[in-house]
């Protein structure tokens, strides 16, 4: 759906006059004739940012594998609460639902984008369409998934702390679950903020207060009757979830990076403890770098110096972990089977991102760049579509795994290539875009002198959006056919390491069928001198 | 359970950031008049964590109907206070004060309500143990209910007083 939506948005970039049918099948009033208002335009972009950001990013990566091997990684037959895993599950779905409904409502979803400032977002359906039901929907789907994702980052932590096998020391753990676990702190805190400023915007719209409207406004010609709110103090709040928000997406990709990069290096990972150390620190910088988000919002020189600092900081850990994973190839028996390109391809897309963020976090080059499409490079790289490369990535390691079968190798390299080469050939040239000052979220371009030049380059990405978006239908077929018809899988396909690769293919349906393992050693014991085989796993004695 | 009140603590420190910021920055602010009857309802909350720590004083004496009773008391005391605190929206109301008269009363109203949902939670699982407090033979796993059940609601008894503390504080 997220997809979908943003291949939508790319047709409408290039071609603001052509007739979608399914488009008016959704909304007349949007989309009259199947031709997309701008308006309408807003609204898909605002359900495209919602969705992939709380939907997809926050949520497969962590609440879907790390359910799913959180326990069997840490030799524990499910959860610490599975009623609560359940609860988290369904309340997650009951957000969605809220928030789809959206679309199916006369005015439609909000257009205030997946960030919601305010005032626009907090004054109702004069500001524009979907601004009435469309954006309650929104908040209170929202404030649902705070819940949720609040419930199940409970469940991470009291699993890591208290169900571990016997012999699983912190020191132990795989990255992965690291990853899961620093993620759920970082989610349970950050979610927090989130809710609280969720209820006051909500209050601001159906109750009458004034948290983030200021007084005497004048919206389509109306006074709206609030009086001396702050739409900042809501970029604040926003701000306070959303950056901590980027490593929830990313945090569990670095997680399953590492984990795949030792194992078809047949490696142990390169400086463990400072990989977990490098990761704690990201989760701790996190939240204290909002500010770096509101560089324009004329806040003190100081307190943007001050911003800045920190969020140079987070170069870092960053960069301990980049030459981590350098580290961990180097000299390593490579082995490059589907899940280890995308490993690489992640390392590829986060330094890449990564680099624009340096960019962004210096005030004075902020400015500048500040609503332009560099932004929308720099974050669909780092948070977007690296987070999905640790998801693809994570999907053809552990299928195997959770399906008994493999993953047809010829068709998953093609999805890889096509999609590794597309992603860079939609958000390369977005940079450019950027540096020429091109502003985000114009809907029709056509208007303004100083767009005209940077059609082409338009055109450009459009297509190769097209056809990135074309081969995730590959990546859907290999999915679906590979469970009924691909090869067999055996219990270690891989020649892993970790506990997950110890039971069969599916696990029994708790996990370990009575078994308690113990482990006895590290996680990423490959190339051991002296040991029968390249790799010793976590509950062998020898 | 600690992690659980670490994201209630940045609930309410959220709320508290928006409160100190809303009355920085703006010149509407007006400070609405504290109704009595909270005094009373502190006194209750206070009065109810002392009972429920007699409560647990009681399961480790392994007197059960001592144990029950004070869950009673605790449960009834936690209702007392919610009821304390409609109370005190109604007098609030009677003055012609709503949630979007004034800042500090929209203020007032979300701290007032956001705290009592979670005392809400509290008497559910106290009730909880109410129920079960006299059928089931007390092993290791109901006595975590129970210690449990006492971390969190002596941890909305101090919330209250920090809530109580902010509202009343005019700075």
């Amino acid at each position: 759906m997220g997809l979908l939506l943003s291949i939508l948005i790319r047709i409408h970039l290039i071609a603001p006059q052509a007739k979608i049918p399914l488009l008016e099948l959704l909304s007349h009033t949007g989309a009259p004739g199947g031709v997309m208002s701008p308006e309408y335009y807003l609204s898909l972009l605002t359900m495209h940012g919602t969705i992939m950001v709380f939907f997809v990013l926050t949520t497969a990566p962590q609440s879907g594998f790390g359910n799913y091997f959180l326990p069997i990684q840490i030799g524990a037959e499910d959860m610490a609460f599975p009623r609560l895993n359940m609860l988290s599950f369904w309340v997650t779905l009951a957000g969605l639902v809220v928030l789809l409904a959206a679309f199916f409502i006369p005015d439609g979803p909000p257009i205030s984008g997946w960030t919601a400032y305010p005032p626009l977002s907090a004054v109702g359906g004069a500001s524009g369409p979907g601004e009435a039901v469309g954006q309650n929907l929104w908040i209170i789907s929202i404030a649902i998934f705070c819940l949720a994702s609040m419930l199940g980052a409970l469940n991470f932590i009291a699993t890591t702390l208290d169900l571990r096998a016997r012999g699983l020391s912190l020191g132990r753990l795989p990255l992965t679950c690291w990853a899961w676990f620093i993620t759920a702190i970082l989610a349970l805190l950050s979610f927090a903020v989130l809710l609280a400023a969720g209820a006051l915007l909500l209050l601001d719209r159906v109750g009458g207060t004034s948290f983030f409207v200021p007084g005497g406004l004048i919206v389509s010609d109306k006074i709206i009757h609030h009086s001396g709110g702050s739409p900042l103090l809501w970029q604040h709040l926003f701000w306070f979830f959303g950056h901590p928000e980027v490593y929830i997406a990313i945090l569990p990709g670095m997680g399953v990076t590492s984990h795949i990069l030792s194992t078809f290096s047949r490696k142990p990972i390169f400086g463990y403890k400072a990989m977990v150390g490098a990761m704690a620190t990201i989760g701790c910088l996190g939240f204290v770098v909002w500010g770096h988000h509101m560089f324009v919002s004329g806040m003190s020189p100081y307190s943007a110096f001050a911003f800045s600092v920190l969020t140079m900081a987070i170069a870092v850990p960053s960069a301990i972990k980049t030459f981590n994973w350098l580290g961990t190839i180097v000299g390593g028996k490579l082995r490059f089977p589907t899940a280890m390109l995308f490993a690489l391809g992640f390392v590829s897309l986060f330094v890449t991102g990564g680099l624009s963020g340096i960019f962004l976090g210096q005030p004075p080059v902020d400015i500048y760049f500040h609503d332009t499409y560099f932004v929308l490079a720099h974050f669909h790289m780092i948070m977007g579509v690296a987070a999905i490369f640790g998801i693809f990535g994570g999907t053809y390691f552990w299928f195997p795994k959770m399906f008994g079968r493999m993953l047809n190798e010829t068709l998953g390299k093609i999805h890889f290539w096509v999609t590794f080469v597309g992603v860079y050939a939609i958000f390369m040239p977005m940079h450019f875009l950027g540096l020429e000052g091109h502003p985000r979220r114009y809907s029709e371009l056509s208007g303004f002198e100083f767009l005209k030049p940077l059609m082409g380059v338009h055109t450009f990405i459009s297509h190769a959006a097209f056809v990135t978006g074309a081969i995730q239908l590959v990546f859907i077929f290999n999915l679906f056919w590979s469970m009924f018809k691909g090869k067999k899988a055996a219990e270690n396909p891989w020649e892993a390491t970790t506990l997950e690769w110890t039971v069969p293919s599916p696990p029994p349906h708790d996990n370990f069928a009575g078994r308690h393992p113990v482990v006895l050693r590290g996680a990423y014991e490959f190339s051991v001198p002296g040991a029968a085989k390249d790799y010793v796993m976590q509950d062998s004695p020898k | 359970m600690g992690m659980a009140l670490a994201a209630i603590i940045m609930l309410f420190a959220a709320f508290t950031s928006a409160l100190v910021v809303r009355k920085g920055l703006s010149f509407d602010w007006v400070s609405i008049p504290m109704p009595r009857v909270l005094w009373l309802n502190t006194g209750l909350l206070l009065v109810s964590s002392l009972t429920l720590e007699l409560a647990r004083g009681a399961l480790g004496a392994h007197r059960r109907e001592a144990f029950a009773r004070w869950l009673y008391i605790t449960t009834a005391l936690g209702v007392a206070f919610i009821a304390g605190q409609l109370a005190a929206w109604r007098e609030l109301a009677a003055q012609g004060v709503y949630l979007a008269t004034n800042p500090s009363s929209s203020f007032f109203y979300l701290l007032t309500a956001a705290h009592g949902l979670h005392l809400l939670g509290g008497i559910g699982a106290l009730l909880y143990l109410v129920v079960r407090a006299r059928a089931i033979a007390w092993g290791e796993q109901r006595r975590v209910a129970v210690d449990v059940t006492a971390l969190y609601w002596h941890f909305m008894d101090g919330l209250w007083i920090y809530i109580l503390f902010l509202l009343m504080t005019r700075f």
